[in-house]
């Protein structure tokens, strides 16, 4: 009896210990990823789509593939309300989660970016901006933990002179052309006023920069202006209720929509539904395309919502352009770790680790197809003296119901821009005593 | 001239939108002495609700009365959960409950129908009026001349009510001196129940104009930032100031921006009409059609 008792409390012990051991295996094999998303207040509408198709896609991962490497992905949302105070608040209670603490920052705000710029740095935490933030952090060099991956605002810029001088028949075409740059007030608006003043020197044509003041519900004395100036196109630098409240604006003045062209933030199914058919013709720059048609898309809608693990509540979100983007947010970030397990082995990875994946980054088009997103994002290669890594954007065009693909990747203008980034990059360096890496050196 | 006129005729035609927002805050501080911080929340949810019927496959008008009784519903549960318990606390305790309840709002509106943006459809094009700009160049906006057109209908209606029903004799008696009009007899707690209720329906209508203009979004909560000025330089007691601040703030604001904007960097609409409001104060602190407020020493 007693011999029974002390083998049933052997067991009992041993079954613990199991369990504990296999638990902290478990754990031990997660990643985690701290997601700062903003679902509520005057942003949620954008945040929804993005932080939805990027945890979709991390589902996927997981519930396909079985994780990466056989490391599960583990993620906590923090809402910010794309707060900078909030924003800060999450990335100090998101840092120390995880078995290796967070191991990515992606803020989707760039005043958050501004915010937390010098403490990943001190905690050793890679933050990736993809589509905003700091431009001039694209050189690597000076600022090793910030990854403006993909294209900047800089580039996006110099696409757009691109594509509007195709549409005039090539670049010659654009001297005498006159521009209207109608921006938002603040200081994502004035981001791409320099490079375009310096494209229209370039190119000959005359830049009209008309500022709109936050939040941008009230534009009629900017369209007067504009019918006055009878510009040749105008390039809108939007923003949430702007971008709608121009559209409609544009149809009252009687300015074509063909001639509009958007910022990335301008070109989603948020800013043109509500302008309703005052939106239709209008042009917008993408980093992403819209739609469903995508074997990627296609394999989260088979692998994650037919089993009912979807984010998405409204699911004809799926494949919109806030959507595609929080997805194209999740290839990033899985290819990242892919890259760093591959030398780190197949772990969960520190801050530091994930930092070199970033930095060695490749998402060739065969990489690409494979991953079933052919088409739907631009290759990229990640190098320690260019965080951008690709600077393509796409072109596409609302039809009245959907956007439409209407050009290639266009490749930005790189011998303009990084002169321009070096040389801010270096001012920064200056007032902040940071010695430059010699990439040579890197590994 | 021509060009001059026309940022004339629709600056004026905007200060009327900012009106319609401005009401909303009027009515209530007519009536309670309460800022309430939370009528460009309320300007939201009840578009929202609107939308969100519509969506639901309710038609336009059931639309709009089911978001109206849910603005009702609103307005008798803000005065029996907020404000009840505030009774004789100083203004500025009301004034802090209502930026929690805009919180409480946005949270419930957003939470219940989604941060989707949406589209509204009043079916009135926002387009000039063809034979207008062909006689004389000026582009006057169809939707703008109908947002005027309710505009003065909802004064109208306003007016009618304050001067010749029982109720509308009972709010003013109570905006006047609460204790007065509690010794004899006149029901304050039902009095502030109606005026958030009429407050509701006049965000409802600014709701649908400025959701039908720039889409039914988050942003439509700021319009209230909109009507500040308004309500400075109108005063904060009188209907038709808020309508005469409006077309003032609207015409201005616009003729600064076209023809000073581009001496100091443009986009100066948005705070142009404060400096405005700020040089009123200093000439008329009750603003134009405000009660004159004197203290007995």
């Amino acid at each position: 009896m007693k011999m029974s008792k002390t083998l049933s409390t052997s067991l009992i012990a041993a079954g613990l210990l199991a369990g504990v051991a296999a638990d902290a295996f478990a754990q031990a094999k997660e990643q985690f990823i701290g997601l700062p998303s903003y679902r509520v207040g005057a942003y949620a509408a954008g945040g929804s789509g993005v932080f939805g198709g990027w945890i979709d896609y991390m589902t996927l991962i997981n519930e396909r593939d079985g994780g990466i490497g056989g490391v599960k992905l583990t993620w906590e949302e923090c809402e910010t309300e794309y707060n900078n105070a909030r924003g800060v608040e999450c990335y100090e209670r998101l840092k120390k989660k995880g078995s290796t603490g967070n191991s990515v920052f992606q803020p989707v705000s760039t005043g958050i970016t501004y915010s937390v710029l010098d403490k990943v740095a001190q905690d050793k935490i890679p933050m990736v901006t993809i589509g905003y933030g700091r431009t001039d952090a694209v050189d690597g060099r000076v600022f090793p933990w910030v990854f403006p991956m993909i294209t900047t605002y800089w580039s996006q810029a110099t696409t757009m002179v691109k594509f509007i001088g195709s549409k005039e028949g090539g670049m010659e075409k654009l001297k005498g052309k006159k521009v209207v740059y109608l921006y938002h007030d603040s200081a994502f608006g004035k981001e791409g006023l320099g490079v375009i003043e310096k494209q229209a020197q370039k190119f000959g044509f005359t830049m009209v920069p008309l500022a709109v003041a936050h939040p941008g519900n009230e534009q009629q004395s900017q369209w007067l202006k504009i019918r006055q100036e009878k510009p040749d196109w105008v390039i809108l630098w939007g923003w949430g209720v702007m971008n709608p409240t121009a559209l409609k604006a544009a149809a009252k003045t009687g300015f074509p929509r063909e001639k509009m062209v958007g910022v990335w933030w301008s070109g989603a199914e948020e800013d043109t539904v509500p302008a309703g058919d005052a939106a239709k013709g209008f042009i917008a720059a993408g980093f992403n395309v819209a739609g469903q048609n995508y074997p990627v898309v296609k394999a989260i809608q088979d692998n994650v919502y037919k089993k009912n693990k979807g984010n998405m509540e409204d699911k004809s979100r799926i494949g919109s352009v806030y959507y595609n983007r929080g997805v194209v947010h999740g290839i990033i970030t899985v290819e990242a770790i892919r890259t760093a397990q591959a030398k780190f082995g197949a772990k969960p990875l520190s801050g530091d680790e994930m930092r070199w994946g970033f930095e060695h980054l490749s998402i060739d088009a065969k990489r690409l197809k494979e991953l079933g997103a052919e088409g739907f994002m631009p290759d990229l290669k990640i190098t320690c003296a260019d965080h951008e890594g690709s600077g393509k954007v796409k072109y596409q065009q609302w039809d009245g119901k959907q956007w439409k693909v209407i050009s290639d990747w266009i490749d930005a203008d790189r011998d303009m821009v990084r002169p321009m980034i070096e040389e801010s990059a270096a001012k920064y360096a200056k007032e902040k005593n940071i010695t430059p890496r010699d990439c040579s050196k890197e590994g | 001239m021509q060009f001059f006129l026309e940022v004339l005729i629709g600056g004026l035609l905007s200060g009327v939108m900012y009106s319609f927002v401005a009401l909303g805050f009027v009515l209530i501080y007519k009536a309670s002495g309460v800022f309430n911080f939370a009528q460009g929340a309320m300007v939201f949810a009840a578009a929202l609700t609107f939308v969100g019927f519509q969506e639901l496959g309710a038609p336009f008008w059931l639309a709009l009365l089911l978001a109206f009784a849910v603005m009702v519903v609103l307005g008798v549960l803000t005065e029996r959960i907020v404000l009840r318990p505030l009774v004789n606390q100083p203004p500025i305790t009301l004034f802090m409950a209502t930026i929690g309840l805009t919180y409480v709002i946005e949270g419930l509106a957003q939470g219940t129908w989604g941060a989707t943006v949406r589209g509204l459809e009043l079916g009135i094009q926002d387009e000039p009026v063809q034979w207008l700009m062909e006689a004389t160049d000026i582009g006057v906006s169809k939707f703008d001349l109908f947002g005027a057109g309710i505009a003065a209908l909802l004064v109208t209606l306003l007016a009618l009510f304050f001067q010749y029903t029982r109720v509308g004799r009972a709010l003013r008696a109570v905006a006047d001196d609460h204790q007065a009009a509690l010794s004899i007899g006149i029901p304050l707690q039902t009095i502030w129940r109606i005026v958030w209720a009429v407050a509701g329906f006049v965000a409802l209508v600014a709701g649908l104009i400025w959701g039908a203009r720039n889409g039914v979004s988050f942003s439509l909560t700021f319009t209230a930032l909109k009507a500040l000025p308004v309500l400075i330089l109108g005063g904060f007691t009188s209907i038709p100031g808020a309508i005469v601040g409006g077309l003032i703030i609207g015409s201005t604001e616009k003729l600064a921006e076209v023809y000073l904007g581009q001496y100091v960097g443009g986009g100066i609409d948005s705070w142009f009409p404060y400096v405005m409001a700020l040089a009123f104060l200093l000439i008329r602190p009750e603003g134009l059609f405000g009660e004159k407020h004197i203290d007995r020493v």
